[in-house]
């Protein structure tokens, strides 16, 4: 995603969704871990990625999902920009 | 397709409150309740083995079925705690059970052991005429010294039996699906020196995802819509994930029977122990189809549907 604006765009939708599944107002750093730390519960990465879905229209096949890959705000938006860029 | 007669199980006498396990891992007990739903679980007693515990639930599903246990032409045992790597318990629960040289499957599916081994016992049925299914785990072997509070706390002790027989009786298998995915085998699997790896939100999705999506399947192979359902009866993991699996379903959260707070996770052994508590309330529904389903390491999942006769 090479546009600026939308960029900051979606890391603000990002952070909007963690925010959501974390059902608290948290504001991790782009890179600070979000299921290792256990900032957020085991539960929260079913949540995001049903809220990929809704909001953003990305879907996540079964065997795709993988923790590692949504694990910090930069890792959810480097996978957007991969899967929906 | 055969039927299902009864179901029995046995749960050791030591009741593991939240409390005493909050104090070992250093978390609150209301913690493990919100995260798990679980309240309290059992743990054998030092010396009780698999091998007894399936025993006591085999023989408590005898006595319900009013099954004679000279008809029993095999043994399916479930269970990734054994005391031994070799033999499986198999043999020595038979012998237990005084059912001579009747031969014995040993199952190693861990929290999908009470599923498979129930489809497997329905292919051999045929052949073998009655079949006495047993799951049985002692985790707090593996647990007990576990200082982990995500993955020392959700788990207990138990075994679970049922009778399945090509002769009429309760139930009637119609159906069933089963899967295995191996691509993600180290999400969740135990270790010989009994180290228990856990990537939590992992198997939470992987499981809210597929279990609702495989009873969909098997429903809809048959077709039978979720209205259908009087009641599902589902690998006691975790209260949440449960919940999950009813809303997916769009199911009324009470059609999914849960027992998870006073046993909590009892792996393969959990399905069938809440099927035997829920057949001992099990009224006639108007919904003609009940649903076993579980979801464990490996992965393996699955489905059965059954239908009251």
């Amino acid at each position: 995603m090479s546009n600026p604006e939308a960029d900051l765009m979606r890391r603000e939708r990002i952070m909007q969704i963690i925010q959501k599944v974390a059902g608290r107002d948290i504001s991790p750093r782009p890179d600070e871990s979000l299921f290792k730390s256990g900032l957020v519960d085991s539960f929260a990465l079913l949540d995001m990625l049903a809220l990929l879905d809704s909001e953003m229209g990305v879907q996540t096949p079964d065997d795709d999902i993988n923790p590692n890959t949504f694990d910090s705000g930069a890792l959810i938006k480097a996978f957007l920009d991969r899967t929906a860029p | 397709m055969a039927f299902i007669t009864g179901f029995g199980k046995y749960l050791p006498e030591r009741i593991v409150t939240n409390k005493e396990l909050a104090h070992r891992l250093s978390c609150e007990a209301a913690w493990i309740e919100r995260m798990s739903g679980i309240q309290e679980r059992r743990y054998a007693a030092d010396g009780e083995t698999v091998c007894e515990m399936a025993a006591r639930a085999a023989v408590d599903c005898i006595e319900r079925s009013a099954v004679d246990r000279a008809q029993i032409g095999l043994v399916i045992v479930a269970t990734s705690t054994a005391e031994c790597r070799f033999p499986g318990p198999g043999a020595a629960i038979v012998e237990r059970l005084g059912l001579g040289a009747t031969p014995a499957i040993d199952l190693c599916v861990a929290s999908a052991g009470s599923l498979f081994s129930l489809v497997l016992a329905d292919s051999c049925a045929a052949t073998f005429g009655t079949v006495l299914v047993i799951a049985a785990e002692k985790m707090s072997s593996v647990v007990a010294a576990n200082t982990d509070k995500k993955t020392a706390f959700p788990f207990g002790d138990g075994a679970g039996a049922c009778i399945v027989t090509r002769n009429t009786a309760a139930l009637r298998m119609i159906g069933s699906r089963l899967y295995s995915n191996g691509r993600l085998a180290t999400d969740l699997c135990l270790q010989h020196d009994n180290t228990l790896q856990m990537n939590g939100p992992s198997v939470i999705a992987q499981a809210a995802r597929k279990v609702p999506k495989v009873i969909t399947e098997v429903l809809e192979q048959h077709s039978y819509g979720t209205g259908d359902v009087a009641a599902v009866v589902v690998h006691q993991a975790n209260l949440n994930l449960i919940v999950r699996i009813a809303d997916a379903l769009q199911l009324p959260r009470q059609r999914l029977f849960s027992n998870i707070a006073r046993y909590g996770n009892t792996s393969s052994a959990s399905m069938l122990i809440a099927a035997a508590e829920w057949f001992e309330c099990a009224s006639k529904s108007p919904a003609p189809i009940v649903v076993f389903a579980a979801f464990g390491a490996g992965f393996y999942w699955g489905a059965v549907l059954a239908r009251f006769v």
